[in-house]
């Protein structure tokens, strides 16, 4: 424990005293927990939309009108030449493309049904298809507008109508912040932990302390522990400075016990740790060691389910993602923030991430060797 | 020598895949001895070290260091000696006292022992200006001069020195060799590798490593003797002519 | 010109030396262009629905029926699912008496990005129900649509992951091998020796980047013929025009790796600056996660200064579209732009640490 006591103090030292990297680490954070949750934003408005116009009748400035009055659509040009229109696509200027064709009002009153042409840039094929169902709910309510004035006669057949309610359970007004905020802040506080942890047995490799340590009568077991302990507290108060922008930046009153969140993030913690210390003990310099945990560090985020669905992945990539730590803290983060979790829930995730501390940490511990 | 050896060396060998960088060796260390272990850049004098420091272990034989075994009793060895490494071996984001203060702890002294040693080691070195300076801070003399406190700080009954005078100056080196005599004068031993060759002659008695084994071990004066040659300068180039390995 | 020659060969000699590190400089982004590849896309496929059918009529049996035929939606009975549909009773009954039913859809919203597309696509699903339904019963005055998805007409999500992805990795590899390697001369010591020799500060740095600039170049290569040839995507524009467009973006980024280790002292702080400081903003900002035209407008401004949207548009530009150099004139220039800007401030920076 003495012993223990001295490491502590020695590496609280050494990291207090550096003022730039602990600057980095509590400020940089901070910074884009504030700015990126607002880019990271799905919601489809101002798509811009052009309009290929060959009729130039009262029913399509009609249309014309309905489309440019919904803040879903900004029009981009009203024009009757097709190739100018997709020209603007080609350029990124426009996503989608409304096509009228000639003879749009008088075929629609005497063939009784008209086709409209959407063309839509669909390399990101999500915002694609989001922006056509749009465009083609408001060519629905337009064509109903159309019928009741052309019929006046009342009496003519009603359209059959299916009126969609939607309820957003657990963040009814789709806020995405709400999301991202704590899924942002898992992402850092795992990064942190990795990189620093990563960094910090193999920098003494290279400076060559670490022999005078290995001279000494030291554990294995207590100089693991001395270097994950200060990081440990370390990331507790990343997580709570995080938690305080989410409060009174964002807003995010967690719905469940945050005592929860703390007591999953230590476990989670500790596991990212061993990992980045794991690095740390098999890397040769600090170079292979910030290359091996940035290819860690990548996949964990690209692959932890908060930018794309987990559920959108194919079967293989989604049973790799079992082995990722950071999908498990950021569905603890959904279900304790957002959904009110309470420790039944989250016990699976808990009991894995548990079992990856536990992994690593010995690992770590077995692969750190006083004796080449 | 009548006195039980401190450190007793028998046909230590490390093989590197298909090269023997120490081969063989076998000599003994009488407590309380200034014991130079010389040879050129690569005879592996350093290799050799670190295997009694417990940093590497041996691929064959056998050697006992402060009363234990070193394959067996690694860690009861650590505890009795001190090394101080050619690499620089104290932190340098750390000031001296805070260094001493840590490596005082993990060898088990109680914060009272560390208070009274730092002040006695100031004294000593004449250091108390700057003992809450960083130790990036201080020239390299006097470093050096620190780090073998630090590697005596707990009463080793050893200290393993590597190079302990690199790229220090001549007034400084003299310095040093004054504390290493004083700390063989309170019955310390000290096992030295260097490269100068007047401190050669400063050691009780001197071993001479050439392609990892040793080629040479007496006094100096006995060397010089037995060699017919005017100083140990001499000794070590008419040995080290011999020599296959080129150097690092 | 011969200096320069014998000061690339000892950086190539440092390089090729640390097979380790050269096998994660090659081997990193070919595994994660692979990995990423094929797992991130935002498709949606056989997402589940519950359907709770309070109706059991002809009517809504003829709804789930739709749903379930469609590529996007697998009903479900019971258990979890993605979405739940709730038809409630009397429903064929208000479809074709009162001409007014309704279906409730209900979203788990803790994931909104997700719950939007799903509920959008559902939606779309009933609305085009709806139609046929009008058109079966000659309800008159019908305007039908036809959509076109342009250059993804399947909507995978490769297209437009891919060459974000290209532009991420690229661009994090580049920033941190360059701003990492010459940090670590700079610990060690030998930087010094390089910065008093009669070498130009200009040259000391072009002869540092050169052999990252090679590598690179083999980076991307392969990366290349990945993605066409194992990830399928089509390189429907010129394909010198799409390579002399990745070395630019590449010496940009080296530029940029440059630029920070003139910053940063220890490999630490250039670690935390070219990691953790550029990682999430370079993802998110490159665009093709989520519409940067979604994003608050200082954003908007802030993402111009991400190298990697530039070129993600580029890409897309060239390899999807198969546009030419006119359609790219903005984006080349703006990267080219970057890429003196950078080497300027840093050859700045170096002059300032001889003085």
């Amino acid at each position: 424990m003495r012993t223990l006591f001295f490491l502590l103090q020695k590496e609280f030292r050494q990291i207090l005293r550096d003022r730039i990297i602990l600057a980095m680490i509590l400020i940089m954070p901070t910074m884009q927990l504030i700015l990126l949750p607002l880019a990271a934003n799905y919601e489809v408005r101002h798509i811009g939309v052009s309009i290929v116009d060959h009729d130039r009748s009262a029913a399509s400035q009609q249309l014309v009108r309905k489309i440019t009055s919904t803040d879903y659509f900004n029009l981009v040009r009203y024009t009757s030449s097709y190739p100018e229109a997709f020209a603007l696509i080609e350029s990124n200027q426009t996503d989608v493309i409304l096509e009228i064709p000639v003879g749009f009002e008088r075929g629609l009153v005497r063939e009784n049904e008209q086709s409209l042409f959407i063309s839509t840039n669909a390399i990101n094929g999500v915002k694609a298809n989001i922006g056509a169902a749009y465009l083609n709910r408001i060519v629905m309510d337009f064509n109903a507008d159309l019928r009741t004035e052309l019929l006046s006669d009342a009496k003519g057949r009603v359209q059959p109508l299916i009126d969609v309610r939607t309820i957003d359970r657990f963040n009814p007004h789709l806020l995405y912040h709400v999301f991202m905020v704590p899924g942002i802040l898992a992402l850092l506080l795992t990064m942190i932990s990795v990189y620093l942890s990563a960094l910090n047995i193999v920098k003494e490799k290279e400076l060559g302390t670490i022999e005078q340590i290995n001279v000494t009568p030291i554990t294995r077991l207590q100089f693991i522990s001395g270097k994950l302990i200060p990081f440990w507290l370390l990331g507790f108060v990343t997580l709570t400075i995080g938690l305080l922008v989410a409060r009174f930046v964002y807003g995010i009153v967690p719905e469940g016990n945050i005592a929860l969140i703390y007591l999953f993030s230590g476990v989670y913690l500790t596991a990212v740790l061993g990992l980045g210390l794991l690095i740390s003990t098999v890397a040769e310099t600090q170079q292979q060691a910030m290359f091996v945990a940035f290819f860690f560090m990548m996949i964990f985020i690209m692959m932890g389910g908060l930018f794309t669905s987990i559920e959108s992945m194919p079967q293989w990539a989604q049973w790799l993602t079992y082995l990722n730590p950071v999908r498990y803290i950021i569905e603890v983060m959904r279900l304790v923030i957002l959904k009110g979790a309470g420790f039944s829930e989250i016990r699976f995730h808990f009991l894995v991430i548990a079992g990856m501390a536990i992994l690593l940490n010995s690992w770590a511990v077995l692969k750190y060797r006083k004796m080449a | 020598m009548t006195t039980k050896p401190i450190i007793s060396v028998h046909g230590l060998t490390k093989t590197f895949g298909s090269f023997t960088a120490v081969d063989a060796i076998s000599f003994d260390v009488a407590p309380g001895e200034i014991f130079g272990f010389l040879g050129a850049n690569g005879a592996g004098k350093t290799t050799a070290m670190k295997m009694l420091c417990g940093l590497l272990s041996p691929t064959s034989g056998q050697a006992r260091v402060a009363g234990f075994d070193l394959s067996t009793q690694t860690e009861d060895v650590k505890r009795r000696i001190g090394y101080m490494s050619q690499k620089f071996s104290l932190y340098e984001d750390l000031t001296v006292a805070e260094n001493i203060q840590f490596y005082g702890g993990i060898y088990g002294l109680t914060l009272a022992e560390i208070k009274h040693k730092s002040i006695a080691l100031a004294t000593e070195l004449g250091l108390t200006l700057e003992m809450n300076k960083l130790v990036r801070s201080l020239p390299l003399g006097w470093k050096q001069k620190i780090a073998f406190s630090v590697a005596l700080l707990h009463d080793p009954a050893i200290v393993f020195l590597d190079e302990p005078t690199g790229g220090v100056d001549p007034v400084t080196r003299r310095q040093f060799w004054d504390l290493i005599y004083a700390a063989a004068h309170r019955g310390v031993t000290l096992f030295v590798t260097t490269h100068y060759m007047d401190e050669a002659e400063y050691c009780h008695r001197v071993s001479i490593m050439v392609d990892g084994a040793i080629k040479a071990l007496d006094t100096p004066h006995a060397l010089r003797k037995q060699f017919g040659v005017a100083s140990m300068d001499e000794v070590f180039t008419l040995l080290a002519r011999g020599a296959q390995r080129s150097a690092d | 010109m011969k200096q320069l020659y014998t000061f690339v060969r000892k950086e190539f000699l440092h390089v090729l030396r640390d097979k380790k590190t050269l096998l994660i400089l090659f081997g990193l982004p070919v595994v994660q262009i692979l990995i990423f590849g094929f797992a991130l896309t935002n498709e949606v496929k056989h997402a589940t629905v519950f359907v709770r059918d309070d109706a059991h009529d002809d009517a809504s049996r003829a709804l789930i029926e739709r749903i379930d035929a469609s590529q996007v939606f697998d009903v479900v009975f019971n258990g979890p699912a993605n979405l739940d549909l709730i038809i409630p009773s009397g429903f064929a009954n208000d479809l074709s008496h009162n001409g007014h039913a309704s279906v409730q859809i209900i979203t788990d919203a803790s994931d909104p990005n997700r719950a939007t597309t799903l509920s959008t696509y559902l939606t779309a699903i009933i609305a085009d129900h709806q139609l046929d339904l009008s058109e079966m019963q000659g309800i008159p005055y019908l305007i039908r649509t036809t959509t076109r998805f342009t250059y993804n007409p399947q909507l995978k999500g490769a297209p437009n992951f891919v060459p974000g992805v290209m532009a991420l990795v690229l661009m994090l590899v580049c920033v941190m091998m360059t701003s990492i390697s010459i940090v670590r001369e700079k610990e060690l010591g030998t930087m010094e020796i390089l910065l008093v020799s009669p070498f130009k500060p200009m040259m000391v740095i072009v002869a540092k980047v050169i052999p990252y600039l090679l590598l690179s170049i083999v980076n991307i290569i392969s990366i290349l013929l990945l993605s066409v040839f194992v990830l399928g995507l089509p390189i429907n524009g010129s394909i010198p025009l799409l390579f002399s467009m990745s070395i630019l973006f590449i010496i940009t980024s080296l530029a940029l790796g440059v630029l920070v280790s003139t910053i940063a002292a220890t490999q630490q702080v250039a670690m935390l600056v070219s990691m953790m400081g550029m990682l999430l903003p370079t993802l998110l900002f490159s665009g093709f996660m989520f519409p940067i035209e979604n994003m608050p407008l200082p954003l908007q401004l802030i993402s111009n200064a991400i190298p990697a949207k530039w070129y993600y548009n580029i890409v897309k530009a060239v390899m999807i579209k198969g546009l030419g150099m006119d359609a790219i004139m903005k984006e080349a220039a703006i990267l080219l732009g970057m890429s003196v800007l950078l080497t300027a401030i840093s050859v700045r920076r170096f002059k300032v640490r001889l003085a």
